[in-house]
């Protein structure tokens, strides 16, 4: 594994990556989603709002750094509150 | 009646699901890593966070292709839809004709994309090109290597020459399904050409369409080959599009991290992209 060139941030990232969607498979498995319509403009499924959510948290990452000189923490955080809501209300 | 649930058929999918972790998964991780650190051989590398993106996301070199790319992808399509579209329409539909012009058509997408190059780099030359050549002959300062324009034009006519038949066959695909019953009412109701175009043709070609669009614009949006051949992205930067902003940085100077960081959000680009049309186009399957 060596020719991967791991870190920790990167394992971690990939390994929350990976829980999540153990996650979703084992939800779906126990409560099967059905299609619905929130506040987004589509009809979409519990894994559409994921994907969704993880798509605009890595758009949020790169304004954050390309834009201000915040603390990566701070798109980190806000990510979470989007992921949250957007699979809750979505 | 209850419908019966078989969660093992799931096992048939490893294979492929094998197949694209090892090509495609691991090595997109690897670029991750590689993101984060400053790699100067295998035991030497040093994390760096998010310094690599921030460089990359201020470099005027990457905007200045980004902008360049979304241009060249927004020409691609703006010439090659409606000229598809054109094309399918007055294409015969039936008979010996309808499979000469489907064989035709099919020509340019059999050549590989450096054969492409190669061909309209000799074509379009100043001094021997038959393009070029006449040009000049008829008084057009035509020069694809010292003047952008040119360039832009050349590259320009290469592509639309290279895959405007897919969107043709795409198209033709889409009207040849149309049942004849639309025509039949549309010739009682005396529709007009451009009426039964709009309301029968048009609707019913739309989800080919959107494939076309999505494949033309990721495809236009990845370009590499062609306009490497063509102009070696010149004159000056004029043609460097992203493809060839990252060779150079990956490849000529060996800046791996942020090659690394740069191919990333060329894949978040990409993605979002491919999302709205993947979304469009369930969307428009649903109505």
């Amino acid at each position: 594994m060596e020719w991967m060139a791991w870190t920790l941030p990167t394992a971690l990232f990939f390994a929350a990556i990976a829980v999540m969607l153990m996650g979703m498979t084992v939800l779906e498995l126990r409560r099967p989603c059905a299609e619905r319509r929130g506040f987004l403009p589509i009809v979409t499924t519990r894994g559409d709002r994921l994907f969704i959510g993880l798509l605009v948290s890595a758009y949020l990452h790169l304004v954050v750094i390309g834009l201000t000189d915040w603390n990566l923490w701070v798109a980190s955080l806000l990510s979470l509150a989007w992921l949250l809501v957007v699979l809750r209300w979505g | 009646m209850n419908k019966v649930k078989n969660n093992k058929a799931w096992w048939l999918v490893l294979p492929v699901f094998l197949l694209v972790a090892f090509s495609a998964v691991i090595p997109m991780m690897t670029v991750v890593n590689y993101s984060v650190q400053d790699i100067f051989d295998q035991s030497s590398r040093y994390f760096v966070g998010a310094d690599w993106y921030r460089q990359v996301l201020q470099d005027p070199r990457l905007h200045d292709s980004l902008l360049r790319q979304f241009i060249y992808s927004a020409c691609v399509l703006l010439i090659e839809i409606p000229l598809g579209i054109a094309i399918a329409l007055t294409m015969p539909a039936k008979g010996r004709w309808s499979s000469l012009c489907l064989i035709v058509m099919a020509i340019p997408l059999l050549i590989p994309w450096n054969v492409v190059g190669t061909i309209w780099q000799i074509f379009g030359r100043a001094d021997i090109g038959l393009l070029g050549a006449s040009l000049n002959q008829l008084g057009i300062n035509y020069n694809y290597a010292s003047n952008t324009m040119d360039a832009w034009v050349t590259v320009l006519v290469m592509d639309v020459w290279h895959w405007t038949s897919l969107v043709a066959l795409l198209c033709y695909s889409g009207l040849r399904a149309i049942p004849d019953v639309y025509y039949q009412a549309a010739r009682i109701d005396r529709a007009s050409a451009w009426a039964v175009f709009r309301h029968i043709q048009l609707p019913k070609m739309k989800s080919v369409l959107l494939i076309a669009v999505m494949l033309r614009f990721m495809d236009s949006f990845m370009i590499y080959t062609e306009p490497f051949v063509l102009t070696g992205g010149g004159p000056g930067n004029a043609t460097t599009f992203l493809s060839q902003t990252l060779t150079q940085m990956a490849v000529g100077q060996f800046d791996l991290g942020p090659a690394a960081a740069f191919s990333l959000i060329y894949f978040l680009i990409i993605l979002l992209v491919s999302w709205l049309f993947y979304t469009a186009m369930t969307h428009t399957d649903k109505q």
